[in-house]
């Protein structure tokens, strides 16, 4: 029998997991206070998954970057390769917040999103006196 | 640059490069000033307790107790013209517990002999009274009515403009590496600029005054070294003190006071330690525990929590002569030793004096224009007066700075005044913003913005205070250096 | 915008505890409501908090900072909201006027029936712990060199040292990571992680970042820019431990070593503050010392989750709406909460006496010390124990909540006041 520890991050509770391994496989998952921890024990110890935030660049627009996250988790393993594609993607203002900036980005089966709005840089909004 | 050959090339912009500069400039001559910083003002001028003294401390017969008298009275004009904020509310050095008593009749009469006006012993009660915060132990003060407070750096800002809109010519990020010399004569300086020509040089050097005299090969045996005095700022919200408290003094100096600035911080400092490195401006945690259990035998109220800023200066302290700041070597040059701000315009009155005793034939120019012209200061003002501003300059509206109020329409006049604030500090000690509770985490981004589009540059060349202090290194998304990390 | 003399409520600061707050209050009545934001866009600090981690109480969703901002910025248009970008509040006075300042508006006033103070919080700085050593540029709070990472675009450094195991700390650490730079290690002074244990898992373990606990730094070396940093250990005390230095080589220093509410303008105001939380002294619907005058979010206490800051712009919005549509209330009879053990604040500081009839009262609180095991929280009166529940951990990095139901309404009028305890189980 093999322990994994591990500190749950489905959400802020932060409980102490220990997942107990036989041949590859999970076989109980114990110090979680709900079952998303027992999922997460779970996942963490097989093929563990994280959500990816970062911003691509954005022309025309109010600021330079705009942020986006990826929709669902992505394997952590491939997370390098994520932001290389983030990393090269290109867009123009505006965009919507939740608009699809990288589809199925690296084949992971995931959407990379606009985390908010980025209005184009206009002198009739209040927001020019940034570039007075 | 108009010319290379001047009559007066000043080395040094600190506050004494500059007051002498203002002082020549009312004369027919062509004035250069130099520094190797890119502002003015960034040695010993910036860091010090900005105290314009009384002076019954010096010794008596001292040449700093005769520039202390002498000045005094003259910083109420100097302040007029030159507009820059000058506060006189008195000093009082304090004596807590019976023993140190005696020790204020001393200096009272030090003071009579220097001919110091306006000085009283007052009893315990009277002391509590005008500073409810004293020290309940206090057993009577000295009360010196003429004691001032300043900003240094705001006083050599004001002068040097001042020479400048009177024709003098700055060069800053000019570094003095050598006296052009005939024969025996100096006749002007090589720089990392180029050479410059000049009948006179004066060395305003500060705490390298002894580096640029020994160029001229004089008087190899006169070394320097900066004697450091580290201080705590306080939080205004916090505590506001209303006068200059000095301990009594002891064989170490005039020991660590608690007084107010112009700014209306608390200000408390500083320690001494003569150190080697003319560069280390840093702060150490002895000093600082030292500095708070100083400043708390004045005032026990003081928290260590309502701490804002901590600083450190370095005071140059000369091995010969000290005392005796005007040493006149074959009429070629002034060196000066400047002991803090306090002696200063009587320092340039002496400059002035030295030349013409050497026969230097200086001729009043028509014209002159003793007023440095004040510009705005939105935290100062009603809001009647800042109604009118605004109205009149919308980028006064935009505060830039939350803690101490500054303004985009204040930051982008210094970027164009008569010496060009050209960095983050530059900025930030003429308008003090970033000074306060959040120390530039808010104004910091946007200012770096403002100086990179006010000065044509990118934001990868602004920096805090020259050459190697920029703030950013690439963008977040440059893919070149991506790759190479 | 074209803005009145006069508006029911106004809210100052456009972060979630701001928004929240104008959106219940126009809910809740308020016939005009203006945000007031300084930044040239709404969404506050949550605009350059890119990583996700944000909305799983409120939306039940993992979202990144933007987007939890933006649905409340999209729901405060949509009911009606007024806003003021751009523009500073530069003077509030106990009658409610305000002194604005803005490059499009100039300088002017405006009044409100209403206000509530949403000015969040600011990062604690360099001074404030008093980091020895030299000053060269480069050492900056996290929260600016966030800015400049995810919003303006620049990097502020290649090879970071961070000081303080604060949340945005580690974020930072992460995000310094992913963008190429190179994160030495962090540093905590303290014997136990400041920030919440998944940021550790997700922002530092993940990337094999080390964690230094019980760390601090002695010395900043470099004249222009940071070229060093000298760190130490410490004991319980802090005390250095001697012989244990080490030179770290980096170029800039981070700091995430804690956050301060934001309230110039409630002294200002002559809003009476805490000085534990450094926040205003508010009772349970957050209304200040001050009548009319309501808190909402970080500018009364530091929150470790923004769900919490939405909930409490809630109830001060709700609230601001009703006094500025009935000033004539009573003067309201309180019961003042206390910190009792192992306690180190708790809000609010008093609780109108007939508060629970009309539902219930959530208590927020810190501790003091971490106690890693079975905790009971408990609220008790002079005479009797009114509530307590249990915890598996207490810790001060994680705010902890008791509810008031209305059930105990009996109980807590009688009180004289009531104090708030948090111990572990076997002590019981």
């Amino acid at each position: 029998m093999q322990e994994n520890n591990f500190i749950c991050t489905a959400c802020p509770m932060g409980c102490k997991l220990i997942v107990r391994m036989q041949d590859g496989e999970v076989v109980k998952v114990v110090g979680n206070r709900c079952r998303r921890g027992e999922t997460y024990g779970r996942q963490e110890a097989i093929a563990p998954q994280r959500m990816v935030a970062s911003t691509v660049r954005i022309s025309g627009g109010l600021h330079p970057l705009l942020p986006v996250y990826t929709k669902g988790s992505v394997p952590k393993r491939r997370i390098g390769e994520v932001l290389a594609a983030i990393r090269a993607a290109r867009v123009s203002a505006p965009v919507k917040a939740g608009q699809v900036i990288l589809a199925n980005v690296i084949g992971t089966g995931v959407d990379v999103i606009a985390s908010r709005d980025m209005p184009e840089y206009s002198k009739s909004s209040p927001e020019n006196s940034k570039h007075p | 640059m108009k010319n290379s050959t001047y009559d007066f090339i000043i080395i040094g912009a600190g506050v004494v490069g500059s007051m002498i500069a203002r002082w020549l400039s009312r004369y027919q001559a062509d004035i250069l000033l130099i520094d190797k910083e890119a502002d003015i003002g960034m040695g010993a001028t910036a860091a010090n307790s900005a105290i314009v003294h009384p002076g019954y401390d010096p010794q008596p017969g001292s040449l700093k107790a005769l520039t202390n008298v002498r000045a005094n009275p003259m910083w109420d004009q100097l302040s007029a013209e030159l507009n820059f904020a000058f506060q006189r509310p008195g000093d009082f050095v304090v004596a807590i517990g019976e023993q140190e008593l005696p020790i204020l009749d001393t200096l009272y009469q030090q003071g009579v002999k220097n001919g110091v006006p306006g000085m009283k012993i007052i009893s315990a009660a009277e002391m509590l009274e005008r500073e409810p915060l004293i020290n309940p132990e206090v057993s009577g003060a000295l009360w010196a009515s003429t004691g001032g407070i300043c900003d240094p750096f705001q006083v050599t800002v004001a002068a040097a403009e001042n020479a400048v809109l009177n024709g003098a010519e700055v060069l800053l990020e000019t570094e003095f590496l050598d006296f052009l010399m005939e024969g025996s004569r100096v006749v002007g300086v090589r720089t990392n600029r180029g050479d410059f020509f000049a009948r006179w040089v004066i060395n305003a050097a500060g705490i390298y005054a002894d580096a640029v005299m020994h160029k001229a090969g004089v008087r190899p045996e006169f070394v320097i070294k900066p004697r450091r005095g580290e201080y705590f700022v306080l939080d205004s919200a916090d505590i506001r003190t209303r006068n200059i408290y000095f301990p009594v003094p002891t064989e170490k100096g005039k020991g660590i006071l608690v007084t107010n600035t112009v700014h209306g911080n608390t200000i408390i400092g500083p320690n001494a330690n003569i150190i080697d490195d003319k560069e280390d401006t840093s702060c150490t945690r002895d000093g600082l525990e030292e500095i708070s259990q100083g400043a708390r035998k004045l005032i026990p109220s003081i928290r260590l929590r309502t701490v804002i800023g901590t600083f450190a200066g370095l005071r140059p302290m000369g091995n010969a002569r000290s005392q005796n700041p005007a040493i006149d070597y074959g009429n070629d040059f002034v060196i000066e030793i400047p002991q803090s701000v306090q002696g200063l315009p009587a320092i340039a009155e002496m400059v002035v004096d030295l030349l013409k005793d050497a026969g230097e034939k200086l001729v009043e120019k028509k014209g002159w224009d003793p007023i440095r012209p004040a510009r705005p200061r939105f935290r100062t003002m009603s809001h009647a007066q800042r109604q009118a501003l605004c109205a009149a300059d919308p980028a006064y509206g935009r505060v830039i700075c939350r803690c101490e109020n500054v303004t985009e329409g204040e930051i982008v006049r210094e970027i164009h005044a008569p010496i060009p604030a050209t960095t983050y500090d530059a900025i930030k000690r003429r308008t003090w913003l970033g000074t306060g509770r959040c120390q530039g985490g808010f104004d910091m981004s946007r200012v770096v913005t403002i100086l990179s589009r006010e000065l044509g540059i990118s934001l990868l060349e602004v920096t805090k205070r020259g050459g190697g202090s920029e703030f950013l290194f690439r963008q977040t998304k440059d893919k070149e250096a991506q790759d190479a990390a | 915008m074209q803005h009145k003399e006069i508006y029911d409520v106004v809210v100052i600061g456009a972060g979630p505890g701001g928004l929240a707050a104008a959106i219940e209050a126009k809910k809740a009545g308020a016939r005009d409501v203006l945000v007031i934001e300084r930044d040239v866009e709404l969404g506050g600090i949550l605009l350059q908090c890119i990583h996700n981690g944000f909305g799983l109480q409120t939306f039940k969703e993992d979202l990144p900072g933007p987007e939890y901002a933006q649905r409340f910025i999209n729901e405060a248009r949509a009911v009606g909201v007024e806003f003021l970008l751009d523009t500073m509040v530069m003077d509030l006075t106990p009658q409610r006027r305000l002194h604005l300042s803005s490059r499009q508006y100039g300088y002017f006033t405006l009044d409100a029936r209403a206000v509530v103070l949403a000015m969040g919080c600011r990062e604690r700085t360099r001074a404030q712990i008093r980091i020895p050593g030299m000053r060269p540029n480069g050492v900056f709070t996290a929260g600016t060199a966030q800015r400049w990472v995810n919003v303006e675009g620049y990097m502020p450094g290649k090879n970071f040292v961070i000081l303080g195991s604060g949340d945005i700390g580690m974020i930072m650490a992460r995000r310094l990571t992913f963008e190429g730079a190179k994160v030495s290690r962090v540093l905590e002074i303290q014997s136990y992680l400041s920030g919440l244990s998944r940021n550790y898992v997700q922002c530092l373990q993940d990337w094999d970042i080390p964690l230094q606990l019980q760390h601090t730094i002695k010395r900043v070396i470099g004249k222009n820019r940071v070229e060093a940093v000298e760190t130490v250990a410490v004991d319980d005390h802090w005390n250095f431990v001697p012989g244990s230095e080490e030179i770290i080589p980096c170029d800039t220093l981070l700091l995430s070593v804690g956050l301060i509410p934001e309230n110039e303008l409630s002294k200002k105001a002559g809003v009476m503050l805490d000085p534990v939380t450094s926040g205003p002294f508010v009772d349970e619907r957050f209304q200040t010392s001050v009548p009319g005058i309501f808190a909402a979010g970080n500018v009364v206490h530091v929150y470790d989750l923004v769900d919490y800051v939405s909930v409490a712009g809630n109830t001060a919005g709700t609230h601001a709406a009703r006094y500025a549509l009935d000033e004539s209330e009573v003067e309201a009879d309180y019961v003042p909460l206390k910190a009792g053990k192992n306690v180190r604040y708790v809000v609010p500081h008093k609780l109108d006496r007939n508060a629970l009839e009309a539902g219930d009262v959530q208590l927020q609180l810190r501790v003091t010390q971490p106690i890693e095991e079975d905790v009971w929280l408990e609220v008790r009166s002079e005479s009797a124990s009114i509530v307590r529940r249990s915890e598996r951990y207490a810790r001060p990095g994680e705010m902890v909540t008791i509810l008031l139901k209305p059930g105990m309404a009996e109980a807590v009028r009688k009180a004289e006041s009531l104090t708030v305890d948090v111990y572990p189980k076997a002590e019981a």
